[in-house]
């Protein structure tokens, strides 16, 4: 995924500023990770590369823990982040169904974020709440019992409101310019 | 601080606790659960509806956040404790109800018990928990106190005895903790059953200076939550647990290794710790004796696998989660190549009251082999989902038709799924089987961790092993080739199933298959994952064969052998819900009015089943997937 403009300042302060926290240990690894994704909302490939520096552990093992534990996620999350539970009770009343409307409506497949980082989709495994099956969370709230059609209708809430805060951006942007 | 008795500082701590406790419990009070299943209920919402009509009306009345009561079905839930009345819970809360709540019993006098769901506290005017069938069975030990106390208050949980078990050992010598656990034949309740007693010795013998206890919270089952809710609900059990383990065992240091998904249990359990830190009740010569411990939170990345505890212990050690090979065992080299103690949230939490009321008593409860209590989550078609903690030796029909008051919607039981992605699938004829860990183990499940999911006509057996397998193999850590090739190409060959494609070899195939995974892997992920292919073609042949050989899925689940159809008689030309609720603009209206279902466009949502009205009712799913029109040609 291409970074933004300025991500690249933000993310070697981010690691340098952990990384200065820490001991610096290979037992510190995973908590390093969790503290850099913490901050950014996600690992870039550049973070993994300076805290391998940093730390004296090959890229490749940074990388590997990366991918090895599901809290990591490689890809920034979106403005709008569903979580849909595939646990055994929302399997089983048709979670997945859930799921593949999400993945149409938002035209990514789960564990990607849309291109213009509007939205990320993931799948997790029971967040809790087995008798509201199929659960979803959207931008964390809790959305119960979510057929295709609820699917429609939380997107059509989301594209509005995403919109919206498009719109106040590029608002804010051109008074920037302006000024 | 010298020369004072545990005991006599504990004592005064005791005081103190239950002189404010009590204060507190003589003015009226609300207690919501926010519990994680409460607030995705919406229960904070729920407390800032107390809070605010509370204010309004200007009364003075607590409202407190406790934990999880264990009835999930009817979150979001609060008990109201007010002097003069029985402590009295409701369920299904709203704004309207918390409204009516208020004016009607808070600042009036009418309990409105037609919304109730039961009394706490015995009376003459309703009924408790206890007098319903769920209470006759249920006894509830280590989830005794999870929603009747502030969990962010360590004086709630001192006031109710806690910490009176540590303050008794303290006097005694560390070795009688061992006997007593030891005596008590508790097992380790992470789901493989081995006598925490004869660990606990054999690290006490390991030797070194330096000695680690873990506890495991790296609850990974996609269906279970009690470890979270224990931790979220009543912390200092668990602590407290641990720290008599530790004064075992002679160790120094402790970790609790929380999975990062369950920020409410980290939260709260880094609150006690602090607080009991802050107390003396952790850290150097506690209670004023020379015994040093403390603890500290270590946060789990989210792997099926580390809850393999020797997994468990390269990821504390910042490696990725990878078994290793049994002996050396934990107890004599485990973390930082220490011995160290790893047990389950459960087993921690049963050892106070061990110590507290003795072996003989704990003896007393479950069965002779599996003493104590079992924690499951009932989950899936049953009426009454939640925590639920009963005896071992507990039947499985009592626990799905008495605790979970049977199965919703009038439809047939046909399967119980226990112990999650390691577990197995027992039918109708396994439910007299008693719950404990040898009989469990003996039908073809396990005890495992807990998750209990109740399964009805409606649930396809290969779609469920299908899905298990699909977790256990894009968790298996790739160690071994048995489980990372075998889960792979088992999970292949259960897809081909679910699609209708395979031949009289391949039930035979997968079942070898799943025997190799079973007898060729290292840890207990690889070990068990062939557990629910293995259970559901024992009990359920028929329904693979079903699949393979007549294209068709029984219970209509396995979306390549199922079409919709819109039978012509029954559908009304004048509604068109059919048609709006497509997500795929696949439902047409035909030249004579009827609607009809483009197959090619269809993705079998069951969007259109779901709304088409009851009074017509007229989409149904067919299996194997032959349009009836087709079907007469065929048949002419």
């Amino acid at each position: 995924m291409q970074l933004l403009e300025g991500e690249k300042e933000q993310i070697l302060d981010c690691v340098k500023e952990v990384l200065i926290e820490s001991s610096k240990k290979s037992e510190d690894l995973i908590p390093i990770l969790q503290k850099v994704q913490a901050k950014l909302g996600y690992l870039p490939a550049l973070a993994m590369e300076k805290i391998a520096e940093g730390t004296g552990v090959s890229g490749a093992d940074v990388y590997g823990l990366a991918t090895f534990y599901n809290q990591f996620r490689l890809n920034p999350p979106g403005d709008h982040q569903v979580k849909v539970c595939l646990g055994t009770a929302c399997y089983m009343v048709g979670g997945d169904i859930t799921l593949e409307s999400f993945e149409r409506r938002m035209e990514i497949r789960e564990g990607e974020t849309s291109p213009d980082r509007r939205y990320s989709l993931e799948r997790v495994a029971c967040v809790g709440c087995c008798t509201m099956a199929p659960v979803v969370v959207v931008d964390n709230e809790v959305e119960g019992k979510v057929t295709p059609t609820r699917v429609d209708g939380i997107m059509l809430a989301l594209e509005g409101e995403s919109g919206k805060a498009k719109e106040s951006r590029d608002a804010e942007k051109e008074e920037g310019e302006q000024k | 601080m010298s020369g004072s008795n545990p005991l006599e500082l504990y004592n005064k701590m005791l005081k103190e606790a239950r002189a404010e406790i009590e204060s507190k419990e003589n003015r009226a009070r609300v207690l919501v659960g926010t519990a994680t299943c409460g607030v995705s209920a919406g229960a904070l919402k729920i407390k800032e509806d107390f809070n605010r009509e509370i204010k309004e009306k200007s009364l003075d009345v607590d409202v407190i956040e406790v934990g999880c009561m264990g009835h999930c079905y009817a979150e979001p839930l609060a008990v109201i404790a007010k002097p003069g009345y029985p402590p009295v819970c409701y369920g299904y809360l709203d704004d309207g109800l918390v409204h009516r709540l208020v004016e009607d019993f808070l600042d009036g006098d009418d309990p409105s018990y037609e919304y109730a769901l039961a009394a706490l506290e015995r009376n003459d005017v309703f009924p408790t928990f206890e007098d319903f069938p769920r209470g006759v069975y249920e006894k509830k030990l280590i989830l005794e106190k999870c929603g009747y106390i502030d969990a962010r208050d360590i004086k709630g949980y001192i006031a109710r005895d806690g910490y009176s078990a540590m303050a008794k050992a303290l006097t005694g010598e560390p070795h009688q903790v061992l006997e007593e656990v030891k005596a008590a034949n508790l097992r380790g309740r992470g789901g493989a059953g081995f006598p925490a007693g004869i660990k606990w010795e054999a690290c006490m013998n390991g030797g070194a200076e330096e000695k680690y206890v873990i506890c495991n919270a790296d609850e990974g089952d996609p269906g279970a939550f009690m470890d979270r809710s224990i931790l979220e609900s009543d912390p200092h059990l668990v602590i407290e647990g641990m720290i008599l383990c530790a004064y075992a065992i002679g160790a120094q240091k402790g970790y609790l290794y929380i999975r990062a998904e369950y920020p409410r249990a980290v939260g709260h359990v880094q609150e006690a710790i602090d607080q009991a830190r802050a107390k003396g009740l952790l850290g150097n010569s506690i209670l004023g004796s020379e015994f040093d411990f403390d603890l500290e939170i270590f946060q789990g990345s989210g792997a099926f696998v580390c809850g393999e505890a020797t997994a468990l212990v390269n990821s504390m050690e910042g490696k990725m989660g990878m078994p290793e090979s049994r002996p050396p065992r934990l107890a004599s080299q485990g973390f930082r190549g220490k011995p160290t103690i790893l047990n389950n949230v459960k087993t921690f939490a049963y050892v106070p009251f061990i110590i507290n009321r003795g072996a003989d008593w704990f003896k007393g409860i479950g069965t002779e082999e599996s003493p104590g209590t079992a924690v499951f989550s009932l989950v899936g078609k049953v009426t009454n989902t939640g925590l639920v903690e009963v005896p071992m030796g507990t039947t499985l029909r009592q626990l799905i038709y008495d605790v979970g008051d049977g199965l919703p919607n009038d439809k047939e039981f046909k399967a119980v799924q226990i112990g999650g992605p390691s577990g197995g699938c027992l039918p109708e004829s396994a439910l007299d089987v008693p719950i404990d860990f040898d009989s469990l183990h003996d039908a073809g499940a396990i005890m495992g961790s807990g998750g209990l999911v109740v399964m009805d006509e409606d649930d396809c057996m290969a779609a469920v092993a299908r899905y298990f397998l699909e977790f256990t193999q894009h968790e298996s850590c790739g160690k071994c080739t048995f489980c990372r090739l075998g889960t792979k190409h088992m999970l292949d060959i259960l897809n081909d199933i679910t699609r209708g494609e395979g031949d009289a070899e391949t039930l035979g195939l997968l079942k070898e298959l799943a025997e190799d995974v079973r007898d060729g892997s290292l840890c207990n992920l690889g070990k068990t994952a062939p557990n629910p292919v293995l259970t559901t073609l024992e009990y359920f042949y028929e329904e693979y064969k079903a699949h393979l050989e007549e294209g068709r899925c029984p219970a209509l689940v396995c979306r390549d052998l199922i079409l919709y159809y819109i039978e012509p008689p029954k559908c009304s030309k004048l509604c068109n819900v059919c048609v709006g609720s497509c997500p795929t603009e696949a439902i047409f209206t035909r030249d004579d009015g009827l609607k009809e279902i483009d197959q090619e466009k269809c993705v079998k949502c069951d969007n259109c089943l779901k709304a088409c009205p009851p009074e017509y009712n007229a989409i149904v799913k067919l299996s194997p997937p032959v349009l009836p029109p087709e079907k007469e040609k065929k048949a002419k």
